[in-house]
């Protein structure tokens, strides 16, 4: 899949994208940070730590084609609700829906993405899921906290693999013309999500006034926000080349793109602190989890490929 | 000798089996992961507790450490029993009073003399219920009174409750950790239920470290 010359481009343009901001990282950390005490920079450094990590998984999953990919997210998605279902409410008589949740809803899932079969994988979380589950578990008649257990459940599954499972999805949508191309779609996803959050931080900092959320994060602020939404919008626009959406189209979808991923960032922080961590989980020492490190992505995908779907397809 | 690279070979797919479902972490909060000869006494809500502390500690240290276990519960099949003395090279011991022929303390005094170290379950079974540590058996007390220079270094086992419930085959996938905290010694003139109740209090500390 990657014969056209947009990936060599890509590849080269990520490659070096990568070095220059290590380089710039290591420069900082030298000067600012030689024992780790500057938390501005650690963090900075752990961001460019799990691109490299994303770039070369990527990649690597590409080689392999779609069921490569499909194989990686599935995996990722895997790691995501086993740290989502960590942190939420359980009791013994929850066991076999747990086993269930990952066992039979995650892969069943993702064959159905990898059978492209949109009907199905559209509803099996929200809908087969959603009914089933609770049965499994009211069956052993525990009925303490039972709305919570079972909704939390639901929620992790919702996030963690029908929201994660539309990234791969994406790989299928038929796209006139862009035929053999789909992986740019991901690509297109990934860097305005990203890049948006590093905006939004950035942005916080110098001209940050009003909190987004006060009371849960002072790093994140209203002007970031815009700033942000703002940039994503024009890093859309200047990814439109590699897009089958035209100027317009890249620039509207790095908007929505980028203002639901922050979002997403927000409101999966709100569930941390609900659940009183300050990580999802120790994917890296201090890196957090996949959830830390994916959770815009992933909010942000199915919209994404619904507006996609509906629009170019 | 067969048999002993069957059981290493046994005991590195268990390890590695327990590190992929539960990427389990050791957390160091007291003491470090040392050389000195230690009883680790942990909280017990499933078969799989020892193998998690068991997964965390060094190479070095894991093949030099002993779970004390229930010789009823090892004892009852061939596979376990393999498991429980060639794997885990189980300190078994009788928790029926009435029928023993060994004493569980010396037991377990015996294999620290020989230089091993332990892993201890004080709770004596599995915690069920919601507090978050049953009152601790007296063996602990024991092993503290006729060893004192040993370390009693209590452990932290978050999660493993969830993974493999009591009476369940098939584990959920859940991220566990075993905290490890200060040293603790019998004091001059403590009296058994002190030493236990302080005992105990240090281990559920741990827990209120919080944080997965």
């Amino acid at each position: 899949m990657s014969t056209t010359p947009e990936f060599g481009i890509l590849a080269l343009a990520a490659l070096g994208l990568l070095l220059v901001a290590s380089l710039i990282g290591e420069l900082l950390q030298s000067r600012l940070s030689p024992e780790g005490e500057h938390p501005e920079v650690e963090a900075y450094m752990s961001r460019i730590h799990s691109w490299w990590g994303m770039a070369l998984l990527l990649g690597l999953a590409g080689l392999f084609g779609r069921t490569g990919l499909i194989v990686l997210f599935a995996l990722i998605s895997f790691a995501a609700l086993r740290e989502f279902l960590s942190l939420t409410a359980k009791r013994r008589a929850d066991h076999w829906a747990l086993v269930t949740a990952f066992f039979v809803i995650l892969p069943v899932q993702y064959v159905l993405v990898w059978m492209d079969w949109y009907g199905m994988y559209s509803i099996f979380v929200p809908v087969y899921a959603f009914l089933f589950l609770p049965i499994v578990s009211v069956l052993r008649g525990d009925t303490d906290r039972f709305l919570m257990r079972v909704a939390e459940t639901q929620w992790g599954l919702m996030i963690c693999v029908f929201a994660g499972s539309h990234i791969p999805a994406l790989l299928a949508l038929p796209i006139e013309g862009f035929e053999g191309r789909n992986l740019l779609l991901v690509i297109f996803l990934v860097l305005v999500v990203q890049l948006a959050d590093v905006m939004s931080y950035v942005a916080g900092k110098v001209f940050g006034r009003r909190p987004l959320a006060a009371g849960l994060s002072p790093s994140r602020t209203r002007e970031g926000f815009f700033v942000a939404t703002l940039a994503g919008g024009v890093i859309g626009a200047g990814l439109s080349w590699m897009t089958p959406f035209g100027l317009a189209g890249s620039a509207a979808l790095g908007l929505v793109v980028a203002a639901l991923g922050l979002m997403g960032g927000l409101v999966l922080s709100a569930i941390k602190r609900d659940k009183g961590v300050r990580d999802w989980g120790h994917l890296m020492a201090g890196h957090g989890g996949f959830i830390d490190r994916l959770d815009g992505v992933v909010f942000a995908a199915p919209v994404f490929f619904h507006l996609v779907r509906y629009g170019w397809t | 000798m067969l048999k002993g690279w069957v059981a290493w070979i046994a005991g590195e797919a268990i390890v590695m089996f327990a590190r992929l479902l539960t990427a389990v972490r050791g957390v160091w909060s007291g003491t470090g992961p040392t050389r000195r000869q230690r009883v680790y006494f942990a909280n017990h809500t499933s078969n799989g507790d020892f193998v998690l502390v068991w997964a965390v500690l060094p190479p070095a240290l894991r093949y030099r450490t002993r779970p004390v276990a229930a010789a009823d519960y090892w004892l009852t099949s061939p596979l376990r029993a393999f498991a429980g003395r060639d794997v885990f090279r189980a300190v078994l011991i009788d928790r029926n009073p009435e029928v023993r022929e060994d004493d569980p303390v010396s037991q377990m005094i015996t294999a620290l003399d020989e230089g091993s170290s332990l892993i201890l379950f004080p709770e004596g079974k599995r915690n069920m219920g919601d507090d978050p540590a049953l009152p601790f058996k007296s063996g602990l007390y024991h092993v503290a009174r006729n060893r004192p220079e040993i370390d009693l270094v209590p452990a932290w086992i978050e999660n493993m409750n969830h993974v493999i419930p009591k009476g369940e085959i098939m584990p959920v996938p859940l991220l566990c950790s075993v905290r490890f905290g200060d040293a603790i010694h019998l004091r001059q003139g403590e009296d058994k239920a002190t030493f236990l109740e302080r005992a105990r209090t240090a281990l559920v500390a741990l827990s209120e470290e919080g944080g997965a």
